[in-house]
């Protein structure tokens, strides 16, 4: 883009597709916090009327909302810790040369690819099931009693079918990190005496730094609107233990057919999640400068 | 201490045998230089000695103590990389410390012994900066630097100045010399410059396809080639290779002269050509002259000759100075 032809040619190729974009973009957008500040309710959508920033209120002041929030961050953050930390080992391992490599490392990222309502029913019938599930099954081998996962620990146990779901991610992006590590670095490391354990501190860890990053900036941005495993096996339940703030828009708007408070709650989740990635850029963002 | 003894080492990988039974001594103290073109298993010899590879057979003592078995670390050796291979995200207090902290050395010993070996190397100013902020020369110091604080047997260098330019080299390659007499610590250097290996070392060991062809000072190398690939491999530009035949000594399956040695001799004197193309640097002439059946010959001349393409010129050997090589290759002593 050296010169002034180039650049004025640039900015009209690109025009319709910024416009295209920005259009795509800017139209559900503004529909949704017009929407936002209408009572409308599709069981009466007669009788529409313009409430300012009564919805607003209404769903921040709803006492599911804090529950619904809190449930989001736990579950994000139970899912990034499970994930990072069971990630980083499994990486190292697939690392190694052993028989067989590339199928392993085929199978480890195969539940990547299954659909999350498929891996929800999976686990919800056939894992998780307090009477015929493959778990309660190992509990009454043992002589234990069968956890009811999803009466017991409702919240616990979607975080382990999401878990279970992101941990490839994390596994693959790690793994393709410790390949590019120099090998030469390791040598001289070992020359200079460091044992594995100190290796994989003073020089692995470091060099995973980055990845580690880009795995938690992009989970975050999935983890944080987790539907399909909720609807699948809690439904939300039992009672808000596992709401979290996109499955309570959901039950806004199409439980409840409140158009306006489910747009105002996903105005709010807009906002949440933005708070959220704030947060995120200043805690680990600085690990992506070069 | 760092007497270095390798005795009947083999290396192969699979099938490949990279080094075929290599013999050597190197004393305490003395720099020795491991020189041959690429693929010859000099870098693979240094990593055998360093730990970093297992032999395949033969023994390799440190001081009289067989070592390999003996993990890298507790060899006593260091290395400078290549590539450096220095930690990125440390400083360049936190590269040269890392070994003393790995050995637990307490906090005051290791800043001494930082600070002293800083000193030496000229990166006292650069102790805190990361190793993307240097230049690739300091880099290279502080892989030197890494390497000399933790007072090794040896030293082990893999080709350290291949990534610089020209006259860096020049001037780190007085450097790691100056550095190494002054430590008196022994030091095995890998390259495949000649020119490297002759300026810096107190031996040479000339390695050819998994073979150590000869190990001796750069003089004797220069003077006194065992075969004719040590002939041909020293010396810059390369020693001319006739067949004995053409030159009427029939039990000579060739005979080598350096263009240094072949000086413009009278008309009738010497071997005939034809000047092909004629390089003036001043100091010298590098003649690439075409004789006939003996075929292209490089002649160094000091001085200036004014003589340039198509010109008809008369070489003459030094006597003295001519290489017999038997059939084998083998060098023909009288």
């Amino acid at each position: 883009m050296a010169t002034q032809q180039t650049q004025v040619l640039g900015r009209a190729l690109l025009t319709p597709a910024v416009a295209l974009l920005f259009i795509w973009m800017i139209v559900p957008l503004a529909m949704t916090i017009y929407f936002s500040t209408l009572h409308y309710s599709l069981l009466d959508s007669e009788n529409w009327s313009f409430v300012g920033l009564e919805n607003f209120r209404y769903f921040l002041t709803d006492p599911a909302f804090l529950t619904a929030l809190r449930n989001t961050l736990v579950l994000v953050g139970s899912v990034l810790a499970i994930t990072i930390l069971l990630g980083t080992p499994l990486a190292l391992l697939l690392d190694q040369q052993v028989i067989g490599r590339s199928i392993v490392r085929l199978m480890v990222i195969a539940p990547f690819f299954v659909m999350p309502t498929v891996s929800a029913l999976v686990w919800k019938n056939l894992l998780m099931h307090p009477v015929s599930g493959l778990f309660a099954w190992v509990a009454t081998l043992v002589g234990a009693t069968p956890i009811d996962w999803f009466n017991d620990v409702p919240l616990f146990a979607v975080i382990l079918i999401v878990a279970w779901q992101w941990l490839p991610f994390a596994t693959l992006i790690l793994l393709t990190a410790l390949q590019s590590q120099d090998e030469e670095q390791k040598e001289a490391a070992e020359m200079d005496g460091a044992s594995a354990l100190s290796s994989f501190i003073y020089l692995t860890l470091p060099h995973l730094a980055r990845p580690i990053t880009v795995v938690i900036l992009i989970e975050t941005i999935f983890l944080l609107t987790v539907f399909a495993e909720i609807f699948v096996t809690t439904g939300g339940g039992p009672g808000l233990a596992t709401t979290n703030i996109a499955f309570l828009i959901y039950q806004q708007a199409l439980v409840q057919y409140d158009v306006g408070n489910a747009s105002a709650g996903g105005l709010v989740a807009v906002v949440i999640a933005n708070i959220v990635a704030f947060f995120l850029v200043r805690i680990v963002g600085r690990n992506l400068e070069t | 201490m760092g007497q270095i003894t390798l005795q009947g080492v083999r290396k192969s990988f699979g099938p490949v045998n990279i080094i075929k039974n290599a013999n050597l001594d190197i004393e305490d103290g003395s720099f020795v230089v491991f020189v041959g073109p690429s693929g010859c298993g000099k870098t693979t010899l240094l990593r055998l000695i360093a730990g970093l590879e297992d032999v395949t057979g033969g023994q390799i003592l440190i001081d009289g103590k067989n070592v390999v078995d003996v993990p890298p670390a507790k060899r006593g050796l260091s290395m400078v990389f290549q590539s450096y291979a220095l930690y990125p995200h440390m400083s360049v207090r936190g590269n040269i410390a890392f070994g003393l902290k790995m050995a637990g050395l307490p906090r005051p010993d290791i800043d001494r012994k930082v600070e002293a070996a800083a000193a030496t190397l000229n990166l006292t100013p650069y102790l805190d900066r990361k190793p993307r902020e240097l230049s690739g020369g300091q880099r290279q110091r502080v892989a030197i630097g890494r390497a000399i604080v933790r007072e090794p047997k040896a030293f082990l260098f893999d080709e350290p100045l291949s990534n610089l330019d020209a006259a860096l080299r020049v001037q780190m390659r007085l450097e790691v010399t100056k550095l190494q007499k002054q430590l008196a610590t022994t030091a095995i250097y890998v390259t495949h410059d000649q020119v490297e290996a002759m300026t810096m070392a107190d031996k040479i060991v000339v390695l050819n396809a998994g073979n150590i062809e000869q190990y001796g000072s750069p003089l004797e190398l220069y003077e006194r080639p065992a075969n004719l690939f040590v002939a041909g491999f020293i010396g810059s530009p390369k020693m001319n290779f006739v067949s004995g035949e053409a030159v009427g000594e029939a039990d000579v399956a060739t005979l080598g002269v350096r263009p240094e040695h072949l000086r413009i001799g009278k008309e009738g004197e010497g071997w005939p050509g034809t000047v092909s193309v004629a390089e003036h640097l001043g100091s010298d002439t590098f003649l690439y002259v075409d004789a006939g059946k003996l075929g292209m010959l490089t002649a160094r001349c000091i001085g200036e000759f004014n003589l340039k393409s198509g010109d008809r010129v008369w070489l003459s050997p030094d006597p003295t100075r001519l290489h017999r090589f038997d059939k084998d290759g083998a060098v023909i002593r009288t």
